[in-house]
């Protein structure tokens, strides 16, 4: 099957961008030689990300939406602010997830960013659990621009007024020439950011406007070093089907008052991990001296004994140190605790580490 | 005068006497990106043409590094190993890899001339 292209297709290959395949869809994952540059520009400077690939879902409805939503998402939607973002999952009966996402209160509903490898069956899923008493439908017309790093916001503010008023993980809509745009403070990096969202055919003009403004195009390589950094999980790697976010070290994400009072899916699982413990649990490790373990290299206890796996592992450009994560046997997962890691048939000692591994500077303010 | 052949798989072979260079290609390097990590055979190991050693890793993804000939290994470049960006910087120079005492020196005309593997190089990566 031939991979779909965003709306910025063209602009990427203008950018010299090495494209390859991710999600069914052709994607850059570097414009330059360098991914530690482009990683390393976004700390400093600023970043400008396509994620049209993901998917942009709304829902809209009535009263009784929120309601309705709250038996499907773990998350406190009813005193879910309007404009505010929250970061929650969508799961099964086992509280295996199917997906993570980010669900905005907007004006009669709400909006939905989805994984790009999910969002068909994530689509299917939604609308078979809500059935026909809502209108949602999974946008193609939308491109998602991310712009992201300390300089993202005095750059973003002199294309859209006032938008540097806007909180971390809150959004709203403003002004772009005649068209109205909806923007989010958010992102996936471990920096203060934002992401755009627009109709396809205004997403070449603004990505131009972003680099004329001091920001450069980065690739999906540095996306990935950058939200490893962050200790930020990527679906398919740090969390799937089967393992719930209380094993993925998630359980901030779903509100205190759900914990309490459920009715939602997965729920009962979740309970019960929470009430008996869980056998397995992400956390960060960080090897010593300079090798680097990824996906899928075991982990050793000092008894060598197997207790667990990496799931992602890299070397990390702004802290100039390996690192990764995984999921280990519980009882191994206090920060410090000493492992070792096989690679390539050889145990090389590593320690449990404290997550993020680089320190966020996202810009708070926002009501949790 | 010292003879520089290259590999298939983007090694560079520099012999001087019975004494073989080896390190990988700029090429390479621009295939490979950022190389973060470099492990390199231990002195006094044998090994044999196109046969492992080594290693490098980028930001993305651990290759394999082989000899284009069969030797004993009589240096290696811990420099590399310490600072790996150098590899990037300075590969058909200073990065280096190691030097082997070359067993078989017919092996050498198997491998390709600067000209032949610039062709090819530039082939193998449309």
């Amino acid at each position: 099957m031939e991979n779909k292209k965003t709306a910025l297709n063209s602009l990427h290959k203008k950018y010299g961008a090495k494209l390859v395949t991710f999600a069914g869809y052709e994607m850059p994952i570097q414009y330059s030689k360098s991914i530690i540059e482009e990683h390393k520009s976004t700390r400093e400077n600023a970043g400008i990300f396509d994620v049209s690939h993901m998917g942009q879902l709304s829902i809209k409805g009535n009263n009784s939406l929120a309601e309705d939503l709250e038996k499907i998402f773990p998350t406190d939607l009813k005193n879910c602010k309007l404009n505010q973002s929250k970061y929650s999952f969508l799961l099964n009966d086992e509280a295996g997830i199917h997906d993570d996402l980010i669900i905005t209160k907007v004006v009669g509903g709400y909006n939905v960013v989805l994984n790009a490898a999910c969002k068909y069956s994530d689509f299917e899923l939604l609308k078979k659990l809500l059935g026909d008493k809502y209108e949602i439908n999974l946008s193609e017309e939308l491109s998602l621009i991310a712009i992201q790093g300390p300089k993202a916001v005095q750059i973003l503010e002199k294309i859209i007024h006032t938008v540097s008023e806007l909180k971390f993980m809150n959004g709203n809509t403003f002004n772009y020439l005649d068209e109205s745009i909806y923007i989010t403070r958010s992102g996936y990096t471990g920096e203060d950011g934002f992401e755009i969202s627009m109709k396809n055919k205004y997403a070449e003009l603004f990505t131009e406007k972003l680099i004329n403004g001091g920001a450069n195009l980065i690739g999906l390589g540095a996306r990935d070093t950058l939200r490893l950094e962050a200790g930020l999980c990527l679906y398919g790697h740090d969390m799937d089907i089967n393992k719930s976010p209380i094993e993925a070290n998630l359980k901030w994400a779903i509100s205190k008052n759900r914990i309490i009072s459920g009715g939602f899916i997965g729920f009962k699982k979740i309970k019960f991990q929470i009430e008996n413990g869980i056998n397995k649990v992400r956390v960060g490790i960080k090897p010593e001296g300079r090798i680097i373990a990824r996906a899928n290299t075991v982990i050793f206890s000092e008894d060598n004994k197997n207790i667990g796996e990496i799931t992602s592992g890299t070397f990390g450009p702004s802290i100039q140190v390996p690192i990764a994560m995984g999921y280990i046997e519980s009882s191994f997962s206090k920060i410090n605790t000493k492992i070792f890691l096989e690679v390539r048939g050889k145990k090389y000692p590593a320690s449990i580490s404290s997550l993020p591994f680089y320190k966020k500077s996202y810009v708070k303010g926002a009501n949790k | 005068m010292s003879e520089v052949k290259f590999s298939k798989e983007h090694e560079w072979i520099k012999l001087d006497g019975d004494t073989a260079t080896i390190g990988i290609t700029q090429h390479a390097t621009e295939m490979l990106g950022d190389i973060v990590f470099v492990e390199l055979p231990e002195i006094g190991s044998s090994v044999a043409k196109d046969g492992n050693a080594g290693v490098v890793e980028s930001t993305k993804a651990a290759s394999d590094i082989y000899t284009p000939v069969s030797g004993k290994i009589i240096e290696n470049n811990q420099s590399i190993v310490d600072d790996p960006a150098k590899v990037n910087s300075d590969p058909e120079n200073e990065a280096w890899f190691f030097k082997l005492k070359i067993t078989n020196k017919s092996e050498m005309d198997l491998l390709m001339n600067k000209e032949d593997y610039e062709k090819f190089s530039k082939e193998s990566s449309n």
